[in-house]
Order: structure tokens, then sequence, then C-alpha cells
């Protein structure tokens, strides 16, 4: 058979009817039974229904797969239309209608006693499927009764597709389909036992008239096709026999229920369009769900209780077992109540299975209840996908206060960089709890965004975002946001930085070797502070490099090493600098110091870079480190020199085993020098860099501290993890005192979310708890 | 990892029993109920003290050449049972106490469905799969 495409309306007619035939769920009609009655409901001759056999292939195979139903549906469509019977035909044809099975309620009344006894024949579909409400004459039948010979009578014939029967297992989804239909009580097409047929009416009639029986409805007889559920919950009981499911709904006006029948055409198509995009809800679903919704609970915001809604699907007909599975999905907080996203994501899920989709093992992406914005920053899960370093690094720190909104967004990254975290000598135990958060809790929980925020990396950038506007503020050659923006002088150097810092990542790998920072940390951080080199201005960048780099450690060998050829250089260059300008050179030396004791570069550059440095508070660092190294005068009041110098160091002691050493001596050497400059750049917020770094190695970075008070903190901080440059020798106390601040804050933030969480998870085991008592209090005291 | 857990209701027959399949099942079945006398000694000896003073875990319950079997019972009187294999690498005893924490967790969960009638048998998936990761995995 050729494909056949169908269009969305017809994919879920006939999926409907697929469905409504499929009464062994074995995914395969008998040629027999329901589908010839179906076809023949189609008003067509023999003939031509034995042609449509023949054509759809059902013939050759046997029986009918899903595929050849659907080409005989089409079939009957062309048919009726008048089209000659092709196979070309089938997806030629443009809109072709649906096509059309006349059921009339007499008919169906017949039919269905004719399916009975004999199945073979006659609608049943007309009754079984669709149930039109609106159509079906107000007959009133003693539905139940009849029903129930019915039932029984189909019972013993499994092999027919009794409509009755069929309902049972999956209602067809296209009863609105079927309404459109109308239902002509075509009387005299089968003069089967009315009874049996009438009886699988009238429980759908039932549900017509009998808006408020809709409960009654559904107990006659078996589950309606989920679309008439489905749409009858608009139309209320009345008009669909389904809408039983809800007998609140049932309160709703006839008027409604045209309308909706209309709409559930819509609906059905869209749910046919849905299902192709499984577990899509629509809008108009959407809409529906929500109405239903508030019939239970008229706040949207609310919850619907566990018991209203078990009535609620309970009326759906489905069995137990897999309404308790369908609330397992859905109630995604394990609350025992539905909000509406978990009604509608239930609804929903009843709503396929009615048709016949199997219920998934877990909760589809789609029907995943909305995450609750979380008061900080977006959700977790939001903040996941974020990338980077350097984007989210920066861009949160600068704005919020070192919080959580920044923490949050961090949070994945920081996950990486735990091990920075760590690294950081101050900050290892947070950010340990911190991870340990992140795992704890599930991204979905809206509670768990609280905890998120990842501080890893943040406090390294936090705090260097702290220093940086320190410095800012400080610094008076610095213009706010200069150290931000990428100068391109600055730019050149940060390129020259990131030239430097490939290199210099190698060598922070040496460095972290010697500072305990793990090696992830130290590609996390050279990536980062490659990023932020070539971002240049962005101290977000440099930000994001900082953070990696863990506080600087006293990369003993770093510094040592070649460092003191470098520093020497950098004395040299960091001389020649002084002024607030002596970060550029500090700059421009750094990324020479980053080349393992290529110092011959360093006075030259640094005579550049100390003016690039001051303004690149982030990207400064490396050359501020330089510039530190070389000369803790050059940065007056520059706080990233200190950073600065140490990263220098660091980038001269790619293999600084013995960097701490080196630090130490440079870090001394540079002291007296730098110590003077450090004075003048006290100034400047010391980058967090340094400060981390003097936390990590107190003795020695405090004298870089001090020295570099200016170079961004940044790159200090970068320069940090690669090795924990003394250089900002006892440069910035200030730097030092703002760092502890800022790290102070951060710890108390971390620690308050810390009892947060602490405490939801405390209220939430004794809702547990509290939970498990009502249970057994209200389990019927006769339990045995 | 468990060889057999075993819910049991509050009057004493099983709402949920699972046992690695290629063991004789009967037999484990047996082993829990006779744990369940073990456990009413536990219980009643700390039911004199206040509730809350009782502890939920209870422990070893009794060790047999085989295997060893740990009772743990809810507030409202529900037991749970897990029997280890004794070959087993002795679990530590946090690891059982987190085995029952997360049965407790699990079975909250299903009592909170409201489809679920106390009393039924626990037939739903997702205890299913909390049990089963618990299970021992080989054999």
């Amino acid at each position: 058979m050729e494909s056949l495409t169908l269009s969305d309306v017809e994919q879920k007619y006939y999926s409907d009817l697929f469905v409504y035939c499929d009464v062994d769920n074995t995914k395969k009609v008998a040629s027999n039974g329901k589908v010839l009655d179906l076809f023949r409901a189609a008003q067509l001759s023999n003939d031509v229904v034995l042609q449509i056999t023949e054509l759809c292939g059902a013939t050759r195979l046997g029986h009918f797969g899903r595929s050849q139903f659907y080409i005989a549906l089409k079939l009957i469509a062309l048919a009726q239309s008048g089209l000659p019977l092709r196979v070309e035909s089938l997806n030629s044809v443009k809109d072709l209608p649906l096509p059309r099975f006349v059921v009339g309620k007499n008919e169906q009344e017949s039919r269905h006693t004719a399916m009975y006894p004999d199945t073979e024949n006659q609608g049943p579909y007309s009754s079984v499927i669709p149930r039109p409400p609106g159509r079906v004459p107000a007959k009133k039948l003693s539905t139940h009764e009849v029903i129930q010979p019915c039932v029984s009578a189909v019972e013993p014939q499994p092999d027919t597709t009794s409509p009755v029967v069929s309902p049972h297992q999956s209602p067809p989804t296209s009863p609105h389909a079927w309404r459109k239909h109308k239902r002509q009580a075509s009387g005299g097409a089968v003069d089967r036992p009315p009874a049996v047929a009438g009886a699988a009416w009238p429980p759908f009639r039932e549900a017509q008239p009998g808006t408020h029986s809709g409960d009654g409805m559904w107990a006659s007889h078996s589950p309606p096709p989920v679309q008439e559920s489905w749409v009858s919950f608009t139309d209320t009981p009345p008009s669909s026999t389904l809408p039983a499911v809800h007998p609140s709904s049932a309160q709703e006006s006839t008027t409604v229920r045209t309308v909706a029948s209309a709409a559930t055409t819509n609906e059905i198509q869209r749910q046919a369009s849905g299902y192709e995009d499984p577990w899509k809800i629509t809008d108009e679903q959407r809409q529906y769900y929500i109405n239903q919704f508030k019939t239970i609970q008229p706040d949207l915001t609310g919850f619907i209780p566990g018991s209203a809604a078990k009535e609620f699907f309970t009326k759906s007909k489905l069995p137990i077992l897999e309404l308790s599975h369908i609330w397992e999905l859905s109630d995604f907080d394990k609350d025992g109540a539905l909000t509406l996203d978990e009604f509608c994501a239930a609804f929903h899920l009843v709503v396929a299975r009615k048709n016949g989709y199997d219920l998934p093992e877990k909760l589809p992406e789609s029907l995943m209840p909305k995450l609750i914005d979380l008061d900080d920053s977006a959700g977790v899960p939001e903040s996941a996908p974020e990338v980077g370093f350097s984007s989210s690094p920066v861009e949160v720190t600068p704005n919020k206060s070192p919080s959580m909104p920044s923490l949050n967004q961090n949070w994945p990254e920081l996950n990486q960089s735990n091990e920075q975290w760590e690294t950081f000598s101050e900050r290892s135990s947070s950010s340990q709890t911190l991870t340990q958060f992140d795992s704890n809790i599930a991204p979905a929980d809206p509670d768990t965004a609280i905890v998120h925020p990842v501080p890893i990396r943040m406090t390294p950038s936090k705090i260097h975002m702290q220093e940086m506007e320190l410095k800012r503020t400080a610094s008076d050659h610095t213009h706010p946001t200069s150290p931000l923006m990428a100068k391109p002088p600055e730019l050149s150097e940060e390129k020259k930085l990131a030239a430097i810092k490939f290199p210099g990542s190698t060598v922070g790998d040496g460095y972290s070797s010697s500072d305990s920072f793990t090696s992830d940390q130290e590609p996390i951080s050279s990536a980062v502070t490659r990023q932020r080199s070539h971002s240049g201005t962005s101290p977000e960048g440099l930000k994001a490099v900082a953070p990696p780099p863990p506080p600087p450690r006293p990369h003993a060998s770093h510094s040592r090493s070649s460092s003191l050829d470098m520093n020497r250089n950098f004395t040299a260059v960091a001389a020649g600098a002084k002024s607030p300008h002596g970060h550029s050179p500090e700059a421009t030396s750094v990324p020479h110091g980053h080349r393992p004791v290529d110092g011959d570069g360093l006075p030259a550059h640094s005579s550049t870079s100390p003016q690039q440095m001051p303004e690149q508070p982030n990207f400064a660092d490396f050359s501020q480190f330089q510039v530190f190294a070389v000369e803790q005068p050059v940065d007056d009041g520059d706080t990233h020199g200190p950073l600065c110098s140490v990263q220098v160091e660091k980038g001269v002691d790619a293999a600084g085993a013995v960097r701490a050493t080196k630090n130490d001596t440079q870090a001394e050497e540079r002291t007296p020098a730098t110590v003077n400059s450090a004075k003048g750049s006290t100034p400047l917020a010391p980058p967090p860099k340094p400060v981390r770094r003097r936390l990590k190695s107190e003795d020695e970075l405090r004298p870089d501290v001090e020295d570099h008070p200016q170079k961004s903190s940044v790159v200090p901080g970068v320069l940090a993890t690669q090795a924990s440059i003394p250089r900002s020798i006892g440069k910035d106390k200030k730097a030092i005192q703002a760092s502890i601040r800022r790290n102070k804050e951060t710890n108390t933030v971390l620690a308050r979310l810390n009892s947060e969480l602490q405490q939801q998870l405390k209220d939430l085991l004794e809702e547990r708890i509290s939970l498990e008592v009502q249970l057994e209090q209200l389990r019927p005291f006769s339990h045995l | 990892m468990a060889v057999c857990v075993a819910v049991i209701a509050k009057e004493n027959y099983p709402l949920y029993i699972r046992s690695v399949p290629t063991q004789n099942e009967l037999k484990f079945h047996y082993t829990v109920h006779t744990s369940l006398d073990v456990v009413e000694e536990k219980v009643s000896a700390v039911g004199k003290a206040l509730p809350d003073q009782r502890e939920l875990y209870l422990g070893l319950l009794y060790p047999t050449e085989d295997y060893k079997v740990y009772g743990y019972v809810t507030n409202s009187k529900v037991k749970f049972v897990i029997v280890v294999d004794s070959s087993n690498t002795s679990l530590r005893d946090n690891e059982i106490r987190s085995m029952f924490r997360k049965l407790h967790s699990s079975f909250t969960d299903v009592m909170c469905n409201p489809f679920y009638n106390p009393g039924d048998t626990i037939q739903s998936k997702s205890f299913d799969s909390i049990v089963s990761a618990m299970m021992v995995q080989s054999s």
C-alpha cells in the first residue's frame, strides 16, 4: 500500500475509529466484526466495501492493520464523495471529507443488536463511537437495563466488536466526529433486535438528556470515547454520553454542548495533532482542562485535593490501577493534590489512555508542570542550560548582590568547578555544601532553585566583582566601567594575555599541581581565562576566568623558578610603569610573564600594559601580575596589580612545583617594591583574586596582594589558580579585606541557603509523617 | 542488596512482597511471616514509651545462617521487612536505614495517591522501581 498522508483531522478521526474497532487492542482489526460494520455504516454498497477491503490490502493480509484501516477509511471517504476508488487517489485528493458513517439512533440500536448477535453489521459504530450527544433524539431509554443486557449480550460475542464492548476498551476517540454525523434514525438500516443496539445507545443518549445522569452513563456503559469524554466535559453530560465523566460538567447547558461539539471536532483534531506530537497539550485542550479544573477548584492557583481528583478521574472509567499510575505520573510534587498544571497533565494522560495510548513510564516533558518561578534568578532549569562561565558569572555578578541570582546561574557551571571551589581556601566548605545541594535537589523542584546557586563559581567571581567594584570605586583612574569595557588597547592587551593565558593555562596546570587545585580547575580556569581574554573587556570574561582559579595559592613553584628572572623583569617594568598606568605595563608584562621566564618582553610590555591594565581590571590580571611581579610599585592603587603579578608569576613558572617558594621569594622581593606601590594602589579594590589568593596562601599572597592592588581581580583570580602568586604581596590589605568581606557575604548567603533547605527538608519529612498518620486514621477500621 | 522486600499492613497481611526471583520465593515469604513475630515483640517492647520515642528502624530482627532480616515500622504500624543475603558483604547499618527510608518515602507517595485505597496491594510502578533498585542485581 502506498503511504498514506493524512491530515490532522483525518488522523485523529481514523485513529479513533481504529481504536474503536480494535477491540482487542491487538493493533489490528479482523476483517469482520466491527470493521465491516463500520464500513457498512458508511452506507456504501457491499461491492464497494469489498473493493475497498481489497484495495487497502486487508484481503491480502487477512486483517486490517492500522495502515490498512486508514487506507480503507480514506477509500470510504473517496467512495462517499463519489470519486472512483483508486489507490493513487488516496493521497492526491485533497480536502477529502471524512468518511461518514451513518449512525442513527434507531439504527444504532438495531445495529447494536445486530452486532451482538452476529456482529457483522451495522453500526454500532455510530452508537458506540460517537455519542453524538446532541443528535440523539431524546430518547430516553431505560438505558441501564438495556445496557446490561447488551453488555451481557456482547460479552458472549467476543469476536464481534459490539459497539458496546468497544467502549469498554478504548472508546474511539472520534466520537465527536461521529457526532457530527447526523444520527439519523435511519431506522431501517438493520432490523436487528434493537434492544441490544438500543442498549448501547441509550447509555450514550442518556448522557445527553440526562446531563446529570452523566455519572450514570458512566456506570452503565463502557467508557465513552475519550474524545467524547473530553469534549463531553465541555458539553456536559447531556450531549455526550461521555460527559458522564464529569457530572459537574453536566451542568453546562446544551448550548454549550452544541458549541462544544464544534469545538470538539476541532479539539479532536487538535488532539489528534497532539497525539502526533505525543503528549503535547493543545490550547483547546488546555482550555478545556482549565475549565474542568475550575469546576472543581475555582481558584486556578489552588490545588485540587486528592479525593476530589479521584472522583473526577474515576468517572473516566479507567481502571483504578491506571488511574493510580496516572496520578503517580502527574502529581509531580507528591503532595496529594493537583495544581493546575498537574491536573492538566493528568487529564491529558487520561484522555490519551482512553484513546488507546499507553501510559508512559515517566511523565513526558511537555506535561511537566511548570516550575514556579524562583525568587531569585530564573529557575534552575533555566540556568542550567546557561552557558558559560564567562557569560553567567559575569552577568550575574555585576548585577546582583553577590548572592543567589548569580549563584543560581552559575550553579551549573560551578558544578564543574567544584574543585575550584574547594581550592579556594575559604570557599571550599561552602562550595561543597553548595554542590551537595545541587545534587540533592531535583532541578524540577521549584524549591531547589533556591539551592541551585552554585556559589562555587561565583565566589571567586563574585568576590572578583566585588573587588572589581571596589577597585572601580576606589581607583580614580579606573573608570568604573572601563575596566569592564574593553578598550582597544586593552583588548590587545588582553589578547596578549590571552595568548599568555594559553601557555599560562598550561602553566596554570602546573600551578595547580602545586596549588591544590585539581587539574579540572585548571583547564576550566584556563578556558575561562581564555574566554576572558578574548572577551577582553568584559570584566565578565575576566571574572569568568577569575573564578576558576582558586584564590591564589602560593604556587610556590611558579613564582620562584623562572619568576626570579621574571620578577626582575617585572620589577624593572613595574618600576617603569609606576602611576596608575602601571597596570598596563603590568598587563603587558603579565603576558610576558606567563611565558616561562620570558622576561625580556616584560619590560617592554609592562610599559604598555600598565595603561591598559588599569582599565581592565579583569583583564589586567595578567599584566598586573607581571607588573606586580615585576614591580610592585607599578600598580599604584591598582588593585589588580597583585593579581596581575600573581598571574604573571604564575605564567612564568609554568612548572611551578616550587612555585610557592618562588612566590614567596618573589613576593618578598616584590613586597618591598610593591609595597610602595601597594600603598598607592590601595584605593583600588584589590582584585578579588589577589584577595583570594591571599586566603590561600595568606602569607605569600598578602604581600602580593598588597602589591597588586589594582590588577583586575579577575586576572588575579586566574593567576591565582594557576599559581597563586604571591604577587600581591601585602599589596592590598584593602583588597584582602574586601575579598574577605565578600567571602563572608557569600558564606552567609550560602549558609542561609543551607538553612532554608534544611528547613524545607524538615517540613517535608514532617508532612510525610503527618500524612501517614492521617491515612492511618482514615483507613477504614475494619481493615481485616 | 536486598533479597526480599515486603510491606506488611497493620493487620499483618502483606501489602507488597517481592523477592529475587531466582530464589525460592516461598522460603522468603515464610521468613517474612515469621519475622513479624519479632517485629511485634520489638514494637511492644518499645511501645510502652511514647510513640515518638519509638524508633522506626527496628534493626536486625534475627539472623540466620543464610540471611539477615531487618525490620522497620512506620507510625501507622505498617511494617517493612528486608531480607538480605548474609553472604553479601555485610551492608552497613546506614545502608539498611537508607533503604528503609527510601521505602518509607516511596510508600508515602503511594499512600498519597488518591486512587490507592489503603489496604490494597501496592501496585505502583514507581514503588516497584524503587524496590527493584534495592534488590540484588545479580543472581
